[in-house]
This record gives C-alpha cells, sequence and structure tokens, in this order.
C-alpha cells in the first residue's frame, strides 16, 4: 500500500478516508484534523490557556502533544483515582511523558485531597465505577481549570468516544444529555469552558499516532471498564464501520449537523435553574452538588455539614 | 508465527497467513479496534506475513462512560 499523499510506502491506512499515510503524512494528518475541528467548532482563541485532562492513555497525551505542536500554550492535569496498581502506573507514564518534554503538569490526588477513591466512591453512593468515576472527573477538573486560572479545559475525548455516547443517549432518549454533547461546552458562571478536540480523530488513528511519534502510554485497560456499557456501544459501532467505513463520523457529525440544536433548549433552561452547592459553590440542580453528596456518604460524613471557606 | 495479545498480555503462535487482514479474520478481530505491529513498526492489512515474524496485536478501544 502506497501513501496517498506522497506515493511512498504506507503505514497505516484510514479506511474512512479511503486512503493510505506514510509516517510523515500520518502525523501531518492528525495535526491537520485537530486544527480543523479546532477552527469549525471555535474552540480555541490565540494566546489561551489550556490545561489538558491528562490521564497516561494515548488520547490525553497525542491531544497533549498535537496542541503544544500547534503552539498553544496547554498545560497537563493528571488525577490519581487510586485504582490500585492501575492508577499507579498511568501516572508513572504521565510523569515520564511530561519530564522528558519539560512540560508543567498539574497533579491531584482523589484520596489524599477528597478523603476516598472511585471504588469508595462508587460504593457508597451505589453507583457504577464509570459513574463515579466520570462524576469525579468532570467535578475536579472544572474546579482545577477555574482555580488555576486556565480560559479552558481541554480532554481527550475522540470521535469513537463521542460516537458510543451519542448512540448510548439516542437509544434512551436521553434528550438533556443530547443538548450537551457537543465538542464546546462554553464557559458559564462556575463553568470552565471546556473542549474535545479530537473529535474528528478515532482512538485507531490515536493509537498509531503515539505509537508513530514514540508516545509511551498505557495500553492495558482499566480494570474498572471491562463489561461497561460504552464498550459495548463501541464494539457493535466498530463492527458497523468494518462493513461501512465512514459511518462513525456520518452519525456524529450529521448529529452535530442536523440535530443537537433541536436539544440545546432543554440544556439552556436546566442551566438557569442551577445555584451553588452548599459545600462546594459549583453549580447544581439542588442543595448540594453530586460530587459532594458523593464525597460525603465515602467519607462517613453527614451530607451538607461542611460549607464553602 | 508468534502473535501478542493485550487485556490480558499473552501470546499464541499460530501458522502464518498470507497478510494482516486475514491474521485479524482467522482470529475474529474487528480490523477497526486494534494496530497491528510488526518488528516495532506499524504493518497495513495487506502486508505479507511469515513463521518468522512475531506481530503485537495492540486493542485501542478504551475508556468508561465518562
Amino acid at each position: 500500500m502506497k501513501c496517498g499523499r506522497c506515493r511512498a510506502p504506507a503505514v497505516i491506512e484510514v479506511r474512512r478516508h479511503n486512503a493510505g499515510y506514510c509516517r510523515e503524512c500520518f502525523v501531518r494528518h492528525c495535526g491537520e484534523q485537530v486544527r480543523r475541528a479546532i477552527d469549525h467548532f471555535d474552540m480555541l482563541g490565540p494566546g489561551e490557556r489550556v490545561l489538558v485532562a491528562v490521564s497516561g492513555g494515548k488520547d490525553s497525551l497525542g491531544l497533549w502533544q498535537i496542541l503544544r505542536e500547534l503552539g498553544y500554550d496547554a498545560d497537563g492535569l493528571y488525577l490519581g483515582l487510586g485504582i490500585g496498581e492501575y492508577s499507579d502506573e498511568s501516572g508513572r507514564y504521565v510523569r515520564a511523558f511530561a519530564a522528558e518534554r519539560g512540560w508543567k503538569l498539574l497533579e491531584i490526588d482523589l484520596a489524599a485531597e477528597y478523603g476516598f477513591d472511585v471504588e469508595g466512591g462508587s460504593r457508597s453512593a451505589k453507583r457504577a465505577p464509570c459513574s463515579a468515576c466520570g462524576l469525579s472527573k468532570r467535578h475536579i477538573f472544572n474546579d482545577a481549570a477555574i482555580r488555576h486560572g486556565y480560559d479552558v479545559l481541554a480532554t481527550g475525548h475522540n470521535l469513537d468516544d463521542e460516537a458510543a455516547v451519542l448512540l448510548g443517549n439516542v437509544l434512551r432518549w436521553e434528550t438533556e444529555f443530547l443538548g450537551r454533547q457537543h465538542p464546546v461546552l462554553p464557559a458559564a458562571p462556575g463553568f470552565a469552558r471546556k473542549v474535545k478536540p479530537l473529535i474528528r480523530l478515532s482512538e485507531r488513528e490515536l493509537a498509531a499516532y503515539c505509537v508513530l511519534t514514540n508516545i509511551d502510554y498505557i495500553v492495558e485497560e482499566c480494570p474498572m471498564a471491562g463489561g461497561n456499557r460504552h464498550l459495548g456501544y463501541k464494539h457493535t459501532l466498530n463492527e458497523i464501520e468494518e462493513r461501512s467505513p465512514g459511518t462513525k463520523a456520518a452519525f456524529v457529525f450529521g448529529f452535530l449537523e442536523r440535530a443537537h440544536e433541536r436539544f440545546a433548549a432543554e440544556v439552556a433552561e436546566a442551566r438557569d435553574e442551577l445555584r451553588p452547592c452548599a459545600e462546594c459553590g459549583a453549580p447544581t440542580p439542588g442543595d448540594v452538588c453530586a460530587f459532594c453528596r458523593m464525597r460525603a456518604r465515602a467519607v462517613g460524613e453527614p451530607i451538607g455539614v461542611r460549607s464553602i471557606s | 508465527m508468534r502473535v501478542v495479545l493485550r487485556n490480558p498480555k499473552r501470546e499464541i503462535d499460530v501458522p502464518a497467513p498470507r497478510n494482516v487482514s486475514h491474521l485479524l479474520r482467522d482470529l475474529e478481530i474487528v480490523p477497526e479496534a486494534v494496530l497491528v505491529i510488526r518488528n516495532d513498526t506499524l504493518a497495513t492489512h495487506d502486508e505479507r506475513l511469515s513463521d518468522d515474524d512475531v506481530v503485537e496485536i495492540r486493542p485501542v478501544t478504551s475508556g468508561g462512560a465518562a
């Protein structure tokens, strides 16, 4: 197979684009796709400070490197989730990546800072581990971006992530979640702007990017994620993609172009009803936000006894 | 040929199929969900394989629900 751009021997094929790429052209292709997503969705402005949430996996480390190569002022944020050896190892990958490049890395440890880990939060709040993990990440990433004065928080959600979430939301007609599913969530009182610059790249492309640019990332899957619904949706979508290349991209971008707006009003209404959490001050529809309720249950405190300091 | 699989990491020996595409088909692996790495470099689906090759099939699917 030859590279479709320069005719050198190809190292990877991307069936969605009906193209093969050599190493140099593929690395350029990844940068171009991120540039195109940033420009199309107006994600980042010149001179803005970007905080990249990094996990040690291919997507977030790849994103951090691509943003820096595109010239953005991007620092990393690593959250230690306390998932045993898996968290220890993922932390080592992130620290080595940042140290080799001399890039600034902020670190927060869930147990040290908040007194519980993902497993404890999951058990006490009676949430699935991935749900407790996601809730913790959303809360702490947002808080860190605001507290440290960043203009925007960037996450490594890729095309496959967005397609799987969209499928889940459509199958259950989660209309509020559909209204919130967008590669840019604008800043609002208590919320940092959040962007997903990898939305035009599949996770196979991200893994290839890391291999080809010598990014050492954690390949092992999180031990708590096995068998979750999200991974099942990804598997189903990959089988469809195999028979009909381009389906995942058509699904996600068709939704964003033709359907997202229909659900957006519901989100605006929900946002109008938010008020500050009695414990941490983050916006919430109730008195105490879901993260603080989970934390209180996990550490055995009555809910709502802490107040904003 | 030797095939290295992940999650969990393990190795199996199989007779070399004609190319990467046939290897994935024989192992019932969806090509979109993996990278195939031979001698530390990526292998495209049309690349020929031989019994002397050591090939890693690396899954690319990751992530929880959030």
